[in-house]
């Protein structure tokens, strides 16, 4: 394509499929303990 | 919906119900900038066939619509229905944050603890209810393996013989009950001497180390109870800390104030310190000289941008620079369950304060109301607060519903809503706002990295 280049094609309709065995780690037990984000959260199955 | 953005000439769309990204050209950011929710290819030509040429708005148009048959532009909302039930079904514990300690030897201005007491008298957790609270997780984390305490204060090192009396317990509980405990520390360094060092080296998956970053900064924050800032013997002993740790990931971890707005030098004053995981947040609350208002956040989001620009020159200068709240995972990040609840607080994550008591998160402890049972008897919950945060999520939150940025975010702090709206239901605006920046910056720096290396 001309105008866009797609840098990444998202998943998070496919992860509704095979995700959220809860292994991954409590946002708040990182380093915020006041804002958590969660999108900096690894997947532990990846 | 698409959220398209600009910044440090980039220009990037992101198509919210998929979480695609795409840089754009200037034609494709003004036409999709134009059309958040519902795209027109007819409209967008009249709207910009002059400015831009009617065939170059036709061709973009075209690779629009070509993504959006392809779902990574303007994709419908996910099902909303079956999204609230992987919410329902969540079950099970998944991290404890023990306060160890109602004590601290500082007297840091903003703590949101009371200067370590929590409204309450000062006070130990005995080493009975931390093994009982162990216990409790381990055996209602449900069939999740891996399951987290971390050992909070006050200052937690105050009660050092008690952690390690709970990680050797926690390492028997693994064997009974099949289950891999991370241990994890939030300290603020003044207590670290070389066998703590040593042992948190060695047992603490994470340690959180309170740095908030040029001396002056720290030191008008982060005091002892004589007056007498904390910076000297904290850059010392993290240092030595961080020298001896490895690969294991730890984070030096700041508040700013509206007297450091400018607190990006502080973040660089932390990395030239030699460390290269780095987290500085706003202070939360209301009400004192030092606290966040509307007025500062043009200030703040400026800040934010500038410090992306400034970690993306440092890194491709070759130098490391984590800093937390900019690094969003695009490819390995988290699954859309994960993404639904924030933090979990109430239902899978649960602070226990000394005296046993279970409380939604570390920033209810010491509101009676928030009292949720205790570690001997378990959870005595006549109020329904662990229902009403499972039900306080993205798909129930009216601000959440309509924002770009909600599965990147995942609906902010229930405690940072509750103090300042009264209700957990009703997130924070100025956190809103600063979360958003947050966001872009690290799309941003995504897309730079990314183009650099394609």
């Amino acid at each position: 394509m001309k105008h866009i280049k797609t840098l990444h094609k998202g998943t998070l309709k496919d992860s509704l499929k095979n995700g959220g065995c809860g292994e991954c780690q409590a946002s708040c037990q990182s380093a915020c303990k006041t804002s958590c984000t969660v999108a900096n959260q690894a997947c532990q199955k990846q | 919906m698409v959220h398209a953005f600009e910044m440090n000439g980039f220009y990037i769309a992101v198509d919210v119900n998929t979480g695609s990204i795409h840089s754009l050209d200037r034609i494709t950011y003004e036409i999709l900038k134009a059309f958040p929710y519902d795209f027109s290819a007819d409209k967008a030509i009249q709207m910009f066939g002059e400015k831009f040429g009617v065939e170059e708005v036709k061709e973009a148009c075209h690779e629009i619509e070509q993504l959006i048959e392809q779902g990574m532009l303007y994709s419908p909302d996910l099902d909303q229905p079956l999204l609230m039930r992987q919410i329902e079904n969540k079950s099970g514990l998944k991290a404890l944050c023990l306060h160890v300690a109602h004590d601290c030897n500082l007297t840091c201005e903003y703590c949101f603890a009371s200067k370590g007491s929590y409204c309450s008298e000062r006070r130990l957790m005995p080493e009975e209810v931390a093994f009982k609270a162990l216990e409790y997780l381990a055996q209602n984390s449900g069939d999740r393996k891996n399951i987290e305490v971390d050992f909070f204060g006050g200052e937690p090192l105050i009660n050092f013989e008690v952690i390690k009396r709970a990680v050797d317990y926690g390492k028997e509980l693994e064997k009974q009950y099949n289950k891999k405990f991370y241990f994890t520390i939030t300290t603020n360094g003044t207590l670290l001497d070389e066998e703590k060092i040593d042992y948190i080296n060695e047992y603490m998956d994470n340690v959180v180390i309170s740095l908030d970053g040029r001396k002056s900064i720290h030191d008008a924050m982060r005091y002892y109870r004589n007056g007498k800032g904390s910076y000297d013997e904290i850059v010392d002993a993290a240092r030595n800390l961080v020298s001896r740790r490895g690969n294991k990931s730890y984070y030096i971890r700041g508040t700013f104030t509206n007297r450091n707005l400018d607190f990006s030098e502080d973040v660089f004053h932390i990395a030239e310190l030699g460390f290269e995981e780095i987290s500085i947040e706003p202070v939360v609350g209301g009400g004192q000289p030092f606290h966040i208002t509307d007025k500062h956040i043009p200030i703040i989001l400026d800040q934010y941008e500038r410090l992306a620009k400034r970690i993306l020159d440092y890194i491709k200068a070759g130098n490391k620079l984590k800093f937390y709240h900019f690094n969003i995972n695009l490819y390995g990040g988290p699954c859309i369950q994960r993404r639904l609840v924030a933090c979990g607080a109430g239902f899978e994550y649960l602070a226990v304060s000394p005296e046993g008591h279970f409380y939604p998160c570390h920033q209810f402890v010491g509101q009676p109301q928030f009292i949720m049972g205790d570690v001997f008897k378990g959870i005595d919950d006549p109020k329904g607060l662990s229902e009403q945060f499972k039900r306080c999520n993205i798909l129930t939150k009216e601000k959440c519903k309509d924002c770009w940025a909600k599965y990147f975010c995942s609906g902010g702090c229930h405690a940072n809503a509750y103090y300042t709206n009264g209700s957990i239901d009703m997130p924070n605006e100025l956190a809103c706002l600063m979360q958003r920046k947050r966001i872009e910056c690290a799309l941003m720096m995504e897309v730079a990295l990314s183009l650099e290396s394609a």
